[in-house]
């Protein structure tokens, strides 16, 4: 299971992957909702969202602020019902399981997550990294080893760090927080990558380095990204869905097609910069 | 006309601030004179007392002479005591105050009821330690009853204290944490806790410097007037220096050739208390510094 390229690996798992839902599912969606709705007590932020994340490439979800982009995002991975008082109705599968009636533990080790802020645990780089192969019970110090190299690289982060990894990881800079963020949720071999907004505290330097892990990860597995920058669904994203205020969805298809052609008039407002 | 009001009322104003800055001033100097008044009275009582010989031997003749030393390792074995058996409760109360409750009736109820017990005069734990751990359950006045009493007595500081330790580690952690597939009894134990543990500290110091120097709660439960030897077991009485400090002023026959001697033990008192204080506010230091916190 664990070799040196650990890329090659993972590659080869996403052809697997897509080969099984062809085969069993007729399908090449990874995740699919149907009518899918959240609340947030009495407040609803999504209504009836129904759409299939393909496996292959980078899917960005849009929209203005407040629109439900962060509660789509995480509801994937079943980190809403962390707060109090929510309700979920419609369905969300993955790989034709029920999402919402699954063990949400288990649901994360196959949906990692990078978050908008970067959330370096106070710890060593190294055991940032090592941390959910820990949680998932690998403790044996060289296989730990190597799935913090292989994670680091796949974030390209281990050049800059590979001399230090027992220093604190709050001494690195914000970009290199969020590609160690990145690499933390590669490091428990995820099939699906949840980011959102993970460049909204960075600067363009960084900014273009989390752009382009983020499309050679694409390669390797699936990656979900919520953003509000048009540029940069336009320069990473296969795949878009717009969302507008009140949590329904407007568009969803291409990035090419529906940025050259929306379907709907609001849309069209939106990606020509005219609200949100 | 308008220049004038306006200069009126900034003269005012200005007269306004002078004051309330005499009065701020007076009172943070009154304070600083009181505690001054007190650390003299003190030192000059006291410090005649102070040897080698005050800390390490016995008290000889009815308490009239020797030192206080069984006083001195009975209100250490007390306070340590104490806050052994109370930080496990403390910490799991906070935990579950913090962590796993969804802050319904439940949590508010048992907040109110911490609370209310932060405010019960330490003599009611002494006469509840009395009736409860020396009677009820048999203990006898022994070290250990004595050590649960004050358990009790500082459980609210270390709740109170940990659950704001807790609660001030970013949930930004947790949410990390639990992404990565942890249950949230893992992400507690290795993420949110082990931040926390400078916060907890600080409970232990509040917690530790209120014991030290309570009567009341150990008069009736494990203070002993006077001890040959040193306690041994749990159940043993033990000496304990705040007590000493009251029998030696009220009891002993002839209480005003005392005076230094009292006064040695109670700037004893206060030493134990600023040292353990200074230890906690240096590993508390060390703690943050490796954590980076
Ligand atoms: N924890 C929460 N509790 C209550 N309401 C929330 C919570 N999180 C988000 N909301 C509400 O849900 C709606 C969608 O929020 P969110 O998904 O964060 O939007 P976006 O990510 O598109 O900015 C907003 O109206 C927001 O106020
Ligand atoms: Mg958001």
């Amino acid at each position: 299971m664990v070799t040196q390229d650990g890329a090659t690996v993972t590659a080869r798992s996403i052809d697997a992957t897509r080969d099984w839902l062809e085969r069993n599912l007729h399908s090449t969606s990874i995740i699919e909702t149907e009518r899918f709705g959240f609340f947030y007590g009495r407040e609803q932020a999504l209504r009836e969202v129904s759409l299939g994340i393909p496996i292959d490439g980078v899917t960005a979800i849009m929209g203005p602020s407040g629109c439900g982009k962060s509660t789509l995002l995480r509801a994937f991975n079943r980190m809403n019902e962390l707060y109090p008082n929510t309700r979920a109705e419609g369905t969300i599968r993955f790989l034709g399981q029920d999402l919402l009636k699954a063990d949400p533990v288990a649901v994360r080790r196959h949906i990692g997550m990078v978050f908008q802020r970067p959330n370096p645990f106070p710890k060593s780089i190294f055991d940032n990294i090592a941390y959910g192969p820990r949680v998932h019970g690998i403790r044996h110090r060289a296989h730990l080893a190597e799935l913090v190299e292989e994670s680091l690289r796949r974030a390209a982060l281990w050049d800059e760090v590979k001399d230090h990894l027992k220093k604190s990881a709050l001494s690195l800079s914000g970009g290199q927080q969020q590609r160690l963020g990145i690499a933390r949720a590669l490091a428990v071999r995820p099939t699906v990558l949840l980011m959102d907004e993970p460049c909204s505290a960075l600067d363009p330097k960084a900014t273009d380095r989390i752009e382009t892990t983020t499309r050679e990860l694409a390669q390797e597995l699936t990656v979900v990204i919520v953003t509000h920058n048009l540029q940069q669904a336009g320069r990473i994203s296969d795949h878009v869905a717009v969302l507008l205020a009140g949590g329904v969805l407007a568009e969803f298809g291409s990035t090419r097609t529906v940025f050259a052609s929306p379907f709907s008039e609001q849309v069209a407002d939106y990606l020509s910069g005219r609200f949100g | 006309m308008i220049a004038q009001v306006t200069s009126e009322g900034q003269r005012r104003k200005r007269i306004a601030q002078r004051i309330a800055f005499a009065l701020l001033t007076l009172s943070t100097v009154s304070a600083f004179v009181a505690l001054g008044a007190i650390l003299y009275s003190m030192i000059s009582n006291g410090v005649s007392a102070l040897s080698w010989q005050f800390l390490s031997e016995f008290p000889r003749k009815m308490m009239t002479e020797g030192g206080i030393y069984p006083a001195l390792v009975g209100s250490l074995y007390l306070t340590v005591g104490a806050v052994l058996l109370s930080l496990p409760f403390a910490v799991a109360s906070a935990i579950w105050l913090s962590a796993y409750s969804r802050g319904g009736l439940w949590v508010r109820v048992i907040r109110v009821g911490v609370n209310s017990l932060a405010g019960v005069p330490s003599i009611v734990f002494g006469l509840l330690g009395l009736a409860f751990f020396v009677k009820v359950l048999g203990l006898g006045v022994s070290l250990l009853a004595g050590a649960l009493t004050l358990a009790l007595l500082i459980l609210p500081i270390l709740i109170r204290a940990g659950e704001e330790a807790l609660q001030a580690v970013p949930m930004n952690f947790r949410e990390g944490a639990l992404a990565l597939g942890a249950t949230k009894w893992h992400a507690v134990r290795t993420v949110v806790l082990p931040t926390a543990i400078p916060g907890i500290l600080t409970g232990v110091i509040l917690g530790v410097s209120r014991a030290i120097g309570e009567t009341a709660p150990i008069m009736f439960t494990a203070a002993a007037f006077y001890m040959s030897r040193l306690p041994e077991t749990l159940s043993d009485k033990v000496m304990a220096l705040p007590y000493h400090i009251f029998v030696m002023a009220t009891e002993s026959p002839n209480y005003y050739k005392t005076r230094n001697l009292q006064f040695g033990a109670a700037l004893v008192l206060l030493g134990m208390v600023l040292l353990m204080n200074l230890g906690a506010v240096t590993w508390r230091a060390r703690v943050r510094r490796r954590k980076q916190w």
